[in-house]
């Protein structure tokens, strides 16, 4: 969670640049989506997940201490956004830590009172893997709110009606919008993920140009 | 230039790195591609980072669209590959 003086809001689904810069004066900089809603306050939630070897994701996960300051260049992208007044049915499917994102967009909706209907299909490996487990489990569990599936990819829990799998079309035609509400859909994960998602969809009969994409890979990538 | 792999992401990646050049966030805005004239936002583009720079390709043919490269205190931008960029001038970047 970092504290930003000046910082002019965001909208759901926008990223930051972080920079590190090491007193030898090497610098790296990463993409990180935000996952908090917009708010007044200049807070911004970022989730990182820790790439073992990975050159900024150690440092800002084990190193770094509250107070301490990092460099931010932000909020960027108004592509893959998520606005209140969009009112038509949205469809968000995430690999991973690719939830980081929607959950921006389904916290923004909570925030501002918007009944627009959502629909998260989330991948992932095994139950324990899922980011965001009980925040989504008590929105979801709300009269009017956001319908979730977890698509499971190596380990379901108990008595999980399908087995351990990669989202195929059969889950997207059964736990997805019909293509005939024309919902926009909001993609993000691993390429190869997107790449297959956004494919099935199109497959599905929805139309490509509501298909929105965020991939993020090992280098220079968003987590 | 080294043939295109499906290691990439999309063009919405590079708004921050653009933002040092451009006032308004261009990835939003649309690019016709002056290989094949597919006209898609930039944001749909295929980004490859892995080179000194970034390039963008059309996303239907792979045609180089965008190339930013910094080499030491200059940057240098190619946009050849388009033939124009449309940019939506009725809502503001920031803000919902």
């Amino acid at each position: 969670m970092l504290q930003v003086s000046d910082w002019p809001s965001h909208i759901a689904g926008q990223h930051v640049d972080v920079r590190l810069t090491a007193h030898d004066g090497y610098s790296a900089v990463r993409s990180y989506s935000i996952a908090s809603a917009p708010n007044a306050e200049g807070r911004v939630e970022l989730t990182v997940e820790r790439l073992p070897d990975g050159e900024v994701s150690p440092y800002l996960t084990q190193e770094l201490a509250v107070g301490d300051r990092v460099e931010l260049r932000g909020p960027i992208g108004g592509w893959f956004v998520w606005r209140s007044p969009q009112t038509e049915p949205i469809q968000l499917i995430a690999g991973g830590s690719g939830i980081v994102p929607l959950m921006a967009m389904i916290r923004s909706r909570a925030s501002v009172g918007s009944t627009a209907p959502f629909r998260l299909l989330y991948s992932v490996r095994e139950p324990g893997a899922a980011f965001y487990r009980d925040e989504l489990q008590a929105i979801s569990s709300r009269g009017d709110s956001v319908k979730l599936t977890y698509a499971y990819t190596r380990t379901t829990p108990k008595d999980w009606p399908r087995p351990p799998g990669r989202i195929d079309a059969s889950i997207i035609a059964e736990t997805t919008w019909p293509s005939k509400l024309i919902p926009t859909c909001y993609v993000c994960g691993p390429t190869s993920f997107v790449e297959g998602t956004a494919a099935m969809l199109v497959s599905c009969s929805n139309c490509p140009d509501k298909i929105r994409t965020e991939r993020f890979g090992p280098i220079g990538g968003r987590k | 230039m080294s043939s295109p792999s499906n290691d990439y992401l999309d063009g919405n990646a590079a708004a921050g790195e653009l933002s040092k050049v451009f006032a308004v966030d261009i990835t939003t805005a649309a690019g016709r591609c002056a290989e094949c004239g597919t006209t898609k936002c930039l944001a749909e583009a295929h980004l490859y980072m892995h080179g000194p720079g970034l390039v963008a390709r059309c996303p239907a043919c792979e045609h180089v669209l965008l190339r930013l490269v910094n080499v030491r205190e200059h940057m240098f931008l190619d946009v050849r590959g388009m033939i124009y960029l449309r940019l939506d001038t009725s809502r503001s970047q920031q803000g919902s």
